[in-house]
């Protein structure tokens, strides 16, 4: 019902925004207007007009934001260079991102190495392993040591505050803990197996939440809504489940209990890709959400520079303030999905005889 | 597509921090966490299941103390009920008894009083015989004083002896 809610003043919004946009641009170009227009609904369709007509490359923008890079961009000019880790023919080259541009911003080559699509190849095109600290991975490595310093410092709360009522920054994260374990783990699992999988999935959802919202700061990075980070998730969860499946579990893949045997000639492929389409619809999920929360908002943003009009900065202002309220539910939203989907799907592997 | 393809190094990153950071957290984290929560709730389980178990024994022990209670009044009433039968008993023996011993002193008193009585009568008949044998006496000194009156008297008792 409160989804609905809320993508209904959404619809309503893009519809108002639209409007605007038009009646503003009456007085400038048509081929504009459509461009800035298309920006609300599809930014990327955005990118390849911008790029044609050679304006303000709004598309470019977005795409630089949500991607990966070899150094971390703040502001503009103010950046921090990554250090650059690369495995090449010759052995592994350690080196600060700032060789790999001049004082332009433009790629120059180092060491035979040459940043192309935001990506190090090598210059005579041999492979090479680029296992460089990038803005994503440094976001990554924050992250990991904000949840360590976070949790550690809660556990030791629980320890010096041993049968007594929480406290603090521990009656903070108690009730989610809590809420995990019984609404989504203990749901889902089972009274008898949940405690095995208790540990895994908090940090599932304290990892995947935490970068969420380190993703919605000005200058964070996209770091779940990077498809290989949702991948190893999505591929650590798809491990998880088949290797804890039980009979049960794979007799209801290979001969679906209950089923004419004509019929599991059908069955059993549709349920062996089915359990592969779990991960992937996990990873694509979180990957498209968090994303397209990015593209939105910077696309909002970016608006102002499209049309150059200063009068409707507040508007947007007021929209992209709106959005982020929305992403914030979005962050917790996600992360809540992943791990319950998660659970229901460990939680159907482990699960016996129930019939 | 570039946004589609998942890069090498940070699926290797990934792992490595995903890694990493589950094993550190489930071990110095999610360990003592989960174990103090259940060590908790299992406390405060308990001392729910004390406070009802005690508030048992409380209804327990209150109706035993009325149980207790209405005895001793049912007891005390017994006890009165007995000694108020004991003592209507011994206050009716001891009236009899009082009245027995009235009716035998009264008898005695009697008895002695009819023995005073005849005492008293016989005295009394004593007494007058006497009396009037002395004032016979003394009248018959007195009457017989001269010679006549003793002649005529002796006749007169003759004339009455003579009739017999």
């Amino acid at each position: 019902m409160r989804k609905l809610y809320f993508s209904n003043i959404l619809a309503f919004l893009l519809l108002f925004a639209t409007s605007v946009f038009a009646q503003h641009h009456s007085e400038e170009s048509t081929s504009t207007d459509s461009s800035a227009v298309t920006t609300t609904a599809h930014a990327t369709e955005a990118t390849e007009e911008a790029h044609g007509e050679g304006k303000v490359d709004l598309g470019h923008m977005i795409m630089h934001h949500i991607g990966d890079d070899h150094k971390w961009e703040f502001a503009h000019g103010i950046s921090i260079y990554l250090p650059c880790i690369v495995k090449t023919e010759s052995g592994l080259k350690v080196f600060s991102s700032r060789n790999l541009e001049d004082e332009h911003g433009n790629a120059v080559a180092y060491e035979g190495l040459i940043v192309e699509h935001g990506k190090i190849h090598a210059e005579d095109g041999s492979h090479v392993l680029d296992l460089s600290i990038t803005k994503n991975v440094a976001s990554l490595l924050l992250s990991a040591v904000l949840m360590a310093l976070i949790f550690f410092s809660v556990a030791k709360s629980y320890k010096e505050r041993a049968g007594k009522a929480p406290k603090g920054f521990q009656s903070l994260i108690e009730p989610i803990i809590i809420f995990i374990r019984d609404e989504v783990v203990k749901a889902n699992i089972g009274e008898k197996h949940y405690r095995k999988f208790l540990p895994y999935l908090l940090t599932l959802f304290f990892f995947i939440w935490i970068n969420n919202l380190l993703g919605l700061l000005p200058g964070g990075a996209n770091v779940t809504g990077n498809i290989a980070v949702t991948m190893v998730l999505a591929v650590i969860t798809f491990l998880v489940t088949n290797l804890n499946g039980k009979s049960t579990y794979w007799g209801h893949i290979f001969a679906m209990p209950g089923v004419p045997k004509w019929l599991l000639i059908i069955l059993t492929p549709v349920e062996i890709i089915g359990i592969f389409t779990k991960p992937v619809s996990l990873m694509i999920r979180l990957f498209a959400n968090i994303t397209a929360g990015h593209i939105i908002m910077l696309s909002f943003i970016g608006l102002i520079f499209i049309l150059k009009i200063w009068a409707v900065t507040p508007v947007i202002t007021a929209f992209a303030v709106f959005m982020n309220v929305i992403e914030l539910l979005v962050a917790f939203l996600q992360a809540f999905i992943f791990t319950m989907l998660a659970a229901s799907y460990i939680g159907s592997a482990v699960e016996e005889h129930h019939h | 597509m570039e946004l589609l393809t998942p890069d090498l190094g940070l699926i290797v990153w990934q792992l490595v921090v995903f890694g990493v950071l589950f094993f550190v957290l489930a071990k110095f984290a999610w360990k003592p966490i989960i174990a103090s929560l259940h060590e908790r709730e299992a406390s405060i389980e308990s001392a729910l299941e004390l406070a009802e178990n005690t508030r048992k024994e409380m209804a327990e022990l209150k109706a035993g103390n009325e149980k207790l209670l209405a005895a001793a009044r049912a007891e005390r009433d017994s006890i009165i009920k007995e000694a108020k039968e004991v003592s209507d008993k011994m206050i009716a023996e001891a009236r009899n008894e009082a009245q027995k011993a009235a009716a035998s002193e009264i008898e005695k008193a009697r008895v002695a009083f009819d023995q005073e009585k005849a005492s008293a009568v016989a005295s009394l008949r004593k007494e007058a015989a006497s009396l009037s044998l002395e004032i016979a006496e003394k009248v018959l000194r007195t009457q017989l004083a001269d010679r006549a009156a003793q002649e005529k008297l002796v006749s007169s008792l003759l004339a009455d002896a003579k009739l017999n």
